[in-house]
């Protein structure tokens, strides 16, 4: 079986201008950040960044990475807005396309299924559809029919998420609580990264953990805290000192250049 | 019973939006109203399911009784038996509701948390509103992005936003354009004061004193569920 492990720089080495990145997690719960930081060190920018948003956002909005921002909400949870996010968005910075969370899932599954959209309720009635009138809706085929969103695929070029667990092979097993969507990130996307705690030679634990199987997997890093300062338990909780400082340097912005290279190491 | 506070009365407010949930999930957004489900569930509702915030629904004792990651939480908003009680920047008369942005969508002058859940949430379940400062800047004519959807722009076959509890009211859709209504307004707060601190006009006819928390509400609410009054930071005294 191919051995899969390389490294943060590798991987972003395969990201060019111009493409789509699916990140996966939560609002500051077990994002990608060691992948994140390797792509705000590289020079690649013009990207479409799909996340279910947290600090992610914010500094690949800060390094000027992201043309168009896909997402249902941007949050660091125990801090509700991220700095960099509105900021952004105040300034007309970025496109977006905002959505129902629900409407990301439903898209996210979409593209792993090789579908051109699929039926949700959600977004009727709502700004959803006036502020990206590029969505459609369909009627149903059938005797009551109801019109429905058509959410279109969200066609992933590469997906990044992290995990607790892997194998050199990129089986990947999450131990938390919430497998949350790295699954379906990477069923939507070409290039499948997965950075981990740990590479281990066999997994412990019941097998419902194991989320990832290799043939949902191109790349592996072990990278130790690379969540950090998001939330990647039972390994480690959110590092909330880091996260506030993130935040307080993201509002003042003659912190942020100090904070900025700290943080990128 | 001199000595209970605003806070208690909006818990106790809280709590009876679940009246005749029976087995369904209840998703309550903020202090005041986590501490009203958990009423509910200690007192009139002993069905309804809670989780913990994360991954896990929790019994009234701390339990572990059951597994929703927010996938299935999705599964649970499509299927319909879910009660949530969100915040809201800006609801309307129509009950229409904004957490994405203030201002023009496309260059907002502030950007919030973003449309979230609640364009599935109110096309597919029961929405109640939770307002801890009942203002003018909340209670708003028009909202300036439509999150949560109202009564005016409703469609489909699930949509059901039955109340707004907020720190002076509780106020509902009852009226024969879905406009919003006063139901109660809460001791010590006139129908003037409601209609002052709201942007548009209010259907006033019948309007009756929010109840207070019973003796064991109280007890409850007081000994059990936040004995360290954290609510009073919610709805100060």
């Amino acid at each position: 079986m191919r051995d899969k492990r390389m490294t943060a720089d590798e991987v972003v080495g395969g990201i060019e201008g111009g493409m789509t990145v699916g990140i996966g997690g939560w609002g500051s719960r077990r994002k990608p950040m060691t992948l994140v930081k390797a792509l705000l060190r590289s020079g690649v920018t013009d990207l479409t960044v799909v996340t279910y948003g947290g600090p992610d956002a914010g500094l690949l909005c800060a390094a000027g990475k992201v043309r168009k921002l896909v997402y249902g909400f941007v949050s660091l949870d125990s801090i509700p807005y991220d700095p960099w996010f509105k900021r952004a968005r105040e300034t007309g910075a970025i496109e977006v396309l905002e959505l129902d969370e629900g409407m990301l899932q439903t898209g996210l599954r979409a593209a792993g299924h090789r579908l051109p959209f699929l039926p949700i309720r959600a977004g009727l009635g709502s700004d959803v559809l006036r502020c990206a009138p590029e969505l459609k809706t369909v009627r149903s085929p059938y005797d009551d029919g109801e019109e429905l969103v058509a959410m279109p695929a969200l066609k992933l070029d590469v997906a990044l998420v992290h995990l607790n667990r892997a194998d050199r092979h990129g089986n990947a097993q999450y131990l938390g609580p919430d497998p949350y969507f790295d699954d379906l990130f990477c069923l939507a996307a070409d290039k499948r990264y997965v950075s981990c705690e740990q590479v281990v030679e066999t997994f412990d634990g019941p097998p419902q953990t194991l989320l990832l199987n290799r043939m949902m997997v191109d790349g592996v890093v072990e990278a130790p805290g690379g969540a950090g300062f998001t939330s990647c338990v039972p390994d480690y909780g959110r590092d909330e000192a880091l996260q506030r400082e993130y935040a307080s340097a993201a509002t003042d912005l003659e912190q942020w250049p100090d904070f900025y290279e700290r943080f990128l190491g | 019973m001199s000595d209970i506070t605003r806070a208690e009365v909006c818990v106790a407010a809280c709590a009876d939006l679940f009246l005749g949930a029976g087995e369904t999930l209840a998703s309550p957004m903020g202090l005041i109203p986590s501490l009203g489900a958990k009423l509910a569930r200690l007192t009139t509702e002993p069905g309804l399911l809670l989780s913990d915030g994360e991954a896990f629904l929790l019994t009234a004792e701390s339990a572990v009784e059951g597994w929703l990651p927010y996938r299935k939480v999705f599964d649970v908003v499509a299927h319909g038996r879910r009660h949530v009680v969100m915040g809201a920047n800006q609801v309307d008369r129509f009950g229409n509701q904004n957490i994405s942005a203030i201002g023009d969508h496309a260059r907002p002058t502030r950007q919030l948390l973003g449309f979230r859940g609640a364009p599935g949430n109110t096309i597919n379940h029961r929405t109640s509103y939770w307002v801890p400062r009942h203002s003018p800047r909340v209670l708003v004519e028009a909202v300036d992005v439509v999150s949560g959807v109202g009564y005016d722009r409703a469609v489909g076959p699930f949509h059901d936003v039955h109340r707004v509890v907020t720190n002076l009211a509780v106020l509902d859709f009852a009226t024969p354009d879905h406009s919003m209504r006063i139901v109660s307004a809460h001791p010590g707060v006139s129908v003037d004061e409601v209609r002052r601190q709201t942007s548009f006009p209010l259907v006033a006819d019948g309007v009756t004193e929010t109840r207070l928390p019973t003796g064991e509400e109280l007890d409850l609410i007081r000994t059990r569920l936040d004995p360290h009054a954290t609510r009073d930071r919610e709805v100060p005294r």
